[in-house]
């Protein structure tokens, strides 16, 4: 330009191209690689089938389905609306309680009946500990693909505490099948309340320990910020939902914005991300923005243990549900975002269709478009950011 | 001794036998050792125990790892280029133990004493990057490769910043030869190279800004040549499933082990030896002498070990271009500005 001397060789934006002075483009080979769905970090069965330019990655596809247990088919061959709840269960099994609370919405919306108010209490109290329980599972394995194994098992510590609270309620540390339509299979058992208050008291320095030891880590920053960038029109148009379209710096809670359960009552706030380390939407948003929601369920959780009222835990319903024709969609706020299920009642005793909307499954959608041109080691993380749960996103 | 060397060739090729075998020796009981340290390290950090079945707080469980290790089938995929794929484990561990033949482990027990000690370990140990590379293109595998290229970059570029750190040393201590270096540094702890070397006051205190740099300098270094969290890259386990390593198995894979151990215990002991006063003690006369100088010496190296280790558990790791970073934009500008000062201060 301007007589000045050509460089020889100048680096377009293409990955994988090189122009030589007289125009011509040279072109690099890519490697296309199979990253699992036998690989550390594809947290379960996830398969991508990476083009790469080196580290440098120009398409991602990921490959799904190893572990499709046909929730939808198995729902419609049930002998009763009830026996749903365990196969929800099984959905995303990190967040079992969330998937049960969002059937549970559903079906009574569908045979608009109310539940007790300390049935409520008590879902909004065991979903949130679920959430942080969810949560936990999401930034520790973040940091073991990060490449930090301590966080891990700080965060396992604690979950493993939300665990025995759990079991101490129904017996089971995984998958609970503990709210029911119209109720509650057990009422808490008398010193939960005790505990519960214990762990909330014992869980709030430990959140502030973990950011420490992991979130305002210069390296893990320098590996999040402004790595996989997801800004808020690509994740409105891709229907991200939960922290994923949170930390894109859309202000948008189900439990607020489409009001369920009791959480009305509570003093909290949705949090979004700020951009506060690299740009608004990146790995390191996402993260924040899992942590900053731990601590908003706490206060929930505290909340809702001081205000719980006496009372039944299992509203007047009949044995055997039989719903009048219809359809209904519910959605609620499970910690990887929209949980929606879509109920069609054929008027008989078990339903015609459950199709459940899964927020992994969507949020994975995104990854393709948000990963091109970063790196392989990025490529981890940002999967780990999208936090998936492949037992929901195959159902 | 001298009976030995009166007993004419054989002899003498009978104590150079001894004498070079002493570091493998050396290497296996350290290799237990830390490997016990590390798990043991690692779990308390993480707020957990760690073996406590085996033997009595686990004690025993390095042997069981390694007969473990041991009795594992020895697979070798069809794809792989097998002699390379053989060799690769070898040609690792013999660039560390190579490089132990010039450690000065105590004012008696040199390997060789040669002149140029400083520069055979650097060099000697760069035959770790061909082993890697080896095994990692011999495996046949595309995320061993990536293992492979990444520890090529990662150990060639780090090797400047060491190189340069060394060269501070050498140029305060004014020898290569590791005896030498470390005889310059005895009569105590203010004595060190860290802290400015045996030299008059006002050079002392001028000097002791830019070694101190160097030295953390020298460690980071260390911890990249050795690929230690946070420069494990060649190895990321969330990434590249295992690394150049991932295809290994058995005793091969021991082998890569064992070098990676001993790696650690090499660059820990040219630190020790250049900067922190080698087997002298850090109490001048006091504590002093051959065998007190094996303990010091293994002291201050499993210290940096024990650094390294705690390193490891804390971190996490750094990305491909962020180590290149790291090594031409930070460190060596760092050095070259030390060297620059260091010189200048000794001229004066």
């Amino acid at each position: 330009m301007n007589g000045s001397k050509t460089l020889l060789t100048s680096y377009v934006s293409q990955p994988g191209e090189i122009k030589t002075s007289s125009g011509k483009t040279l072109r690099t080979d890519e490697m296309i690689i199979n990253m699992g769905p036998q690989h550390p970090s594809t947290h379960g069965v996830l398969r991508l089938e990476i083009v790469v330019d080196g580290e440098i990655i120009v398409d991602v596809i990921p490959h799904i389905g190893y572990l499709h247990r046909c929730f939808e088919k198995h729902a419609e061959h049930m002998t009763n609306y009830q026996q749903v709840i365990p196969y929800a269960d099984r959905m995303d099994y990190v967040a079992a309680m969330n998937m049960e609370q969002g059937y549970a919405v559903a079906m009574e919306r569908m045979l608009k009946i109310e539940v007790p108010e300390r049935v409520e209490y008590i879902r909004v109290i065991m979903a949130e500990l679920q959430r942080i329980a969810s949560h936990l599972v999401a930034v520790g394995t973040f940091g073991i693909d990060a490449g930090a194994f301590t966080p891990f098992l700080y965060a396992f510590h604690d979950r493993e505490r939300i665990l025995d609270l759990f079991e101490m309620t129904c017996g089971a540390r995984l998958l609970y099948n503990y709210i029911w339509v119209g109720g509650l299979s057990h009422d808490l058992p008398p010193q939960f309340i005790d505990k519960a208050k214990e762990f909330c008291k014992y869980y709030r320095p430990r959140i502030k320990e973990f950011n420490d030891l992991l979130t305002y880590n210069e390296i893990f920053v320098k590996r999040t910020a402004n790595v996989g960038v997801l800004p808020k029109d690509v994740a409105i148009n891709y229907a991200c939902s939960g922290p994923m379209l949170r930390a894109s710096g859309v202000n948008w809670d189900l439990r607020r914005d489409d009001p369920y359960s009791v959480y009305d009552r509570f003093e909290w706030e949705p949090q979004v991300g700020k951009g506060e380390m690299g740009t608004v939407g990146d790995t390191w948003d996402r993260h924040i923005v899992r942590m900053r929601e731990i601590e908003q369920s706490v206060n929930i959780i505290e909340q809702a243990l001081a205000g719980i009222p006496e009372g039944n835990v299992q509203a007047a319903i009949p044995k055997r549900i039989r719903p009048e024709r219809g359809e209904i969609y519910a959605r609620t706020e499970a910690p990887r975002g929209e949980i929606g299920y879509y109920i069609v009642s054929d008027g008989s005793t078990t339903p015609f269709r459950v199709k459940a909307r899964s927020p992994a499954f969507v949020n994975l959608s995104v990854l393709p478009e948000i990963s091109r041109g970063a790196m392989l080691a990025d490529l981890v993380l940002i999967a780990a950011g999208v936090d998936i749960v492949l037992g929901e996103v195959d159902r | 001794m001298e009976a030995l060397e009166n007993l004419g060739v054989w002899g003498s090729i009978l104590i150079a036998v001894v004498w070079s075998a002493l570091p493998i020796v050396f290497i296996l009981l350290y290799a237990l050792v830390t490997l016990y340290a590390e798990m043991k390290i690692a779990a308390h950090i993480q707020d957990r125990l760690a073996y406590m079945r085996t033997g009595w707080h686990g004690t025993l469980q390095p042997f069981a790892d390694i007969l473990k290790l041991l009795q594992k089938e020895d697979t070798i995929s069809s794809a792989a280029d097998r002699k390379l794929f053989r060799l690769a484990p070898y040609v690792v561990f013999m660039g560390t133990y190579g490089a132990f033949s010039a450690i000065p482990f105590s004012s008696i027990y040199i390997g060789s004493n040669i002149d140029l000690g400083v520069f055979f370990i650097v060099a000697v140990s760069s035959l770790v990057v061909v082993g890697i590379l080896m095994g990692g293109w011999a495996s046949n595998n595309k995320w061993s490769i990536f293992g492979a290229m990444r520890s090529a970059a990662q150990m060639v570029s780090y090797e400047i910043p060491t190189a340069l750190a060394i060269l501070i040393a050498v140029m305060i201590t004014g020898s290569l030869n590791l005896q030498d270096v470390t005889k310059f540094q005895e009569g105590g702890i203010h004595n060190w190279v860290v802290f400015g070397g045996p030299l008059p006051l006002t050079q002392k205190l001028l000097l002791i800004p830019f070694t101190l740099v160097t030295f953390i300098i020298l460690f980071i270094a260390s911890l990249a040549e050795v690929n230690r969290t946070p420069f494990d890259l060649p190895e990321a386990e969330s990434e590249l499933v295992q690394g150049f390593n991932t295809e290994y198995s058995g005793m091969r894979f021991a082998m890569f082990y064992l070098a990676e151990y001993a790696n650690m215990f090499l660059v820990s002991a040219v630190t020790v030896a250049l900067f922190l006063g080698g087997w002298t003690s850090p109490f001048g006369s006091f504590l002093s002498g051959p065998v007190w100088g094996l303990f010091w010496f293994i002291g201050k190296c499993l210290l940096l070990v024990f650094l390294q280790i705690w390193i490891r558990w804390t971190l996490p790791r750094l990305r491909v271009d962020q180590l290149m970073y790291t090594s031409w934009k930070v460190l060596t500008p760092f050095l070259f500005v030390c060297i620059f000062g260091v010189g200048l201060i000794l001229v004066l």
